[in-house]
């Protein structure tokens, strides 16, 4: 007797598919492989959050590229001209553009995936497939903003005459890490947003002061050395600083903070898929 | 390997009602954690008083090739033991075994967005219902067709007309190939070409050798299609059978529950200083009041009154609301003799009893006001909608007369027919 999911996209001969719905007992398994058989709805929900993304908007995917843009240079202006926080020898734009790159994808993705089971209230109460694949979705949809950014990055590096190093081939196992820690919390607040609306409001509160806790405006040497394994506790922390380092070459205060960072992100993400899939059972009767 | 396609052992589905909603905010819940710490990481506890039990074990099987009728009032469990097959909500007790891949429709285009274009929506919607991008691109021509929006393809949703959208939609789900089919109440879609086009399809599915799940108020379309039925009742299963043995026994349910309403005197509108209603009741041809009457049988009404000073000139009416809210016809108990119009009616009890003749009647869901007035002078009591029942189109007539014909009433006149 072995499950599968309902509808999964494979299609078997009758006396293959078996399938017992029973009440639901304690703490579930994490069913990943149904997980891998919905791939496609995956991508579907992804590519509906971006293409629905900008419609409407008169400047379109413009503005994938003005946000971090603007807030470059409103960064520049007040942390680097006004305060003239310090930025590790770097052009303070490009320092700042290359932590708001990883930043705002960050953000995007754990405020979207949040509510993202708010927003699908009419699907979850209509048809089935592992719940998960929403806030998943959801988080997935900020990739094309963040490819789209990317770019302007790139452009920059151009501009301040600055060559990556071979460091650069590390990029992706930052940007993993980034997309993680969204989902670990993501998946978290969702689950609890089913039943309490309060999440809704926490969120933006949450990234604000998430935002200053992350070394974007300035730089974690600023932090005293006995601070620093601490301050890695906020995932991010190792995030930005690995994007630094490996875009720009900046020389990190130390992999320690990035381990501990993500350390962290993996005991939050699976504590936080053992919840959700705990919750799963009663979004369709609560939401 | 039998041949079962559905095995359902003492499903039971329990509810909250209130209760959850104490704790609805965070802030009670982070007080409630300091009294019991981790409590509110579990679901909430199953017993309570605000529970009710929307299913209450229910057993049946079904087999491949085998339509099933759902039927049952609102609130009978339908819904639920739909969600429990399609997997959007968990049994609290006993359990389902589903031999087969299974499609739920439980609402015509879940997850279509307005801003999408067709063929967009087209892969979106048959991801979520389950579909494989490979079978969507196999079935897509055949799903344009016969939705038949093949020019608006690449137009988006929203400037579709609602009877398009819905086409659409249905289309899509009605290509779902799934070994076991669950379906909820979408025949209702479209225009009367559109829903025989529908009905067809769903017959097709079903000779294909599959086993669907049928849920309607469209008694008439269950009947077409299924051959067995279940009844449901608060969450109990009633009865379980030959299609038109269930379709009386829901029948039979209405009988002396609803078909009767007694008013009380305070009740505002129901009485004056002269008179009060005191009772309004539907009849079925056999005399028993009922709120589910057949399609094509007279319809009878009863009208109990008290006149508590005598009174002059006064007229007792009733009118028969359709469910669009359009007053299908008003009557009064003077209308059939002009010398009754100016009659004394002295103090005392009185039932008016009239028989509405079957033609006035389609399928659908009826409401009976009561009136009474002295005509230019004075109105005596005044209640809008007393009494609500249902007309149900067993399927036989609706062959001759489609529900959907345009007109208010459903009349068989005699034609003549000559050839020049």
């Amino acid at each position: 007797m072995e499950n599968i999911p309902a509808s999964s996209p494979v299609s078997l001969p009758p006396s293959e598919a078996h399938l017992s719905i029973e009440p639901p007992r304690g703490w579930a398994a994490l069913e990943l492989r149904e997980l891998w058989l919905y791939r496609e709805l995956l991508f579907f929900l992804a590519w509906r959050d971006i293409k629905l993304r900008y419609k409407q908007t008169a400047l379109g995917a413009a503005w994938a590229i003005l946000q971090p843009l603007l807030t470059m240079v409103i960064f520049s202006v007040i942390f680097g001209q006004l305060a003239k926080l310090p930025s590790d020898g770097i052009p303070y734009p490009i320092f700042t553009y290359a932590a708001l790159l990883p930043w705002q994808l960050f953000s995007f993705a754990l405020t979207n995936s949040s509510n993202s089971l708010i927003n699908s209230q009419n699907l979850i109460s209509k048809v089935y497939f592992p719940r998960l694949i929403i806030p998943l979705a959801s988080t997935l949809a900020g990739l094309m903003d963040f490819a789209i950014a990317f770019l302007v990055l790139l452009g920059l590096m151009v501009y301040y005459h600055i060559t990556p190093t071979m460091a650069i081939l590390y990029l992706p196992l930052f940007l993993i890490l980034a997309l993680l820690s969204a989902l670990a919390v993501g998946v978290w607040l969702s689950a609890l947003s089913v039943e309490y609306r309060d999440v809704r409001y926490i969120v933006p509160f949450l990234t604000q002061f998430w935002m200053y806790a992350t070394p974007i405006a300035y730089p974690s040497s600023l932090i005293p050395e006995n601070w620093r394994l601490l301050y890695g506790l906020n995932p991010m922390t190792g995030v930005v600083e690995g994007f630094r380092w490996a875009l720009l070459g900046i020389q990190t205060s130390g992999g320690s903070m990035i381990l501990v960072s993500a350390a962290v992100v993996v005991v939050m993400f699976i504590s936080g898929l053992y919840y959700f899939r705990r919750m799963e059972n009663n979004f369709a009767d609560v939401i | 390997m039998s041949d079962i396609a559905i095995r359902a052992e003492n499903l039971s589905k329990q509810y909250h009602i209130g209760a959850r909603m104490a704790n609805k905010t965070l802030r009670e819940a982070l007080a409630s954690t300091f009294r019991a710490p981790m409590r509110w990481l579990e679901p909430k506890s199953k017993s309570g008083e605000n529970t009710f039990w929307a299913l209450d074990n229910v057993s049946f099987e079904i087999k491949h090739g085998e339509a099933i009728g759902i039927i049952g009032r609102n609130g009978a469990g339908k819904s639920t033991l739909l969600k429990i097959l399609s997997r959007i909500t968990k049994p609290t007790r006993g359990r389902v075994d589903l031999y087969g891949r299974v499609g739920s429709l439980l609402e015509v285009g879940t997850g279509f967005h307005t801003e999408l274009t067709g063929r967009e929506n087209i892969f979106l919607n048959g991801a979520i219902l389950g579909m494989s991008r490979r079978e969507i691109e196999r079935k897509f021509d055949e799903i344009v067709d016969f939705a038949e929006i093949e020019k608006f393809l690449d137009t988006p949703a929203k400037h579709y007309s609602s009877g398009m959208y819905m086409r659409l939609a249905f289309a899509v789900a009605a290509h779902l190939e799934p070994e076991i089919l669950v379906v909820d109440e979408v025949l209702a879609v479209g225009d009367v070409d559109f829903q025989k086009k529908s009905l067809g399809k769903m017959e097709d599915i079903t000779k294909k050798g599959r086993a669907v799940l049928f849920v309607s108020h469209n008694i008439g379309a269950i009947m077409n299609l299924c051959k067995r039925g279940l009844l449901l009742d608060k969450g109990k299963l009633l009865k379980e059978g030959m299609i038109e043995d269930v379709v009386e026994s829901y029948l039979d349910q209405g009988v002396n529950l609803f078909g009767e309403q007694l008013i009380d005197e305070k009740t505002p509108g129901a009485s004056s200083s002269k008179f009060a209603f005191s009772a309004i009741r539907v009849l079925n041809s056999k005399g028993q009041s009922s709120n589910q009457l057949a399609l094509g049988e007279d319809i009878h009404v009863q009208i109990e009154f008290v006149v508590k000073n005598p009174i002059r000139g006064a007229n007792v009416a009733f009118h028969l609301w359709n469910h669009s809210g359009i007053c299908v016809m008003t009557s009064t108990d003077v209308d059939d003799a002009p010398q009754k119009i100016s009659a004394l009616r002295e103090a005392g009890t009185y039932v008016a009893t009239c028989v509405i003749p079957a033609i006035f009647f389609k399928g659908g869901i009826y409401s009976f006001g009561v009136s009474a007035s002295i005509p230019n002078i004075e109105v005596l009591a005044n209640l809008p909608a007393v009494v609500n029942f249902n007309v149900v189109d067993l399927g036989s007539v609706e062959a001759k007369l489609p529900q959907n014909r345009q007109g208010v009433i459903n009349p068989v006149i005699a034609w003549d027919i000559t050839k020049g």
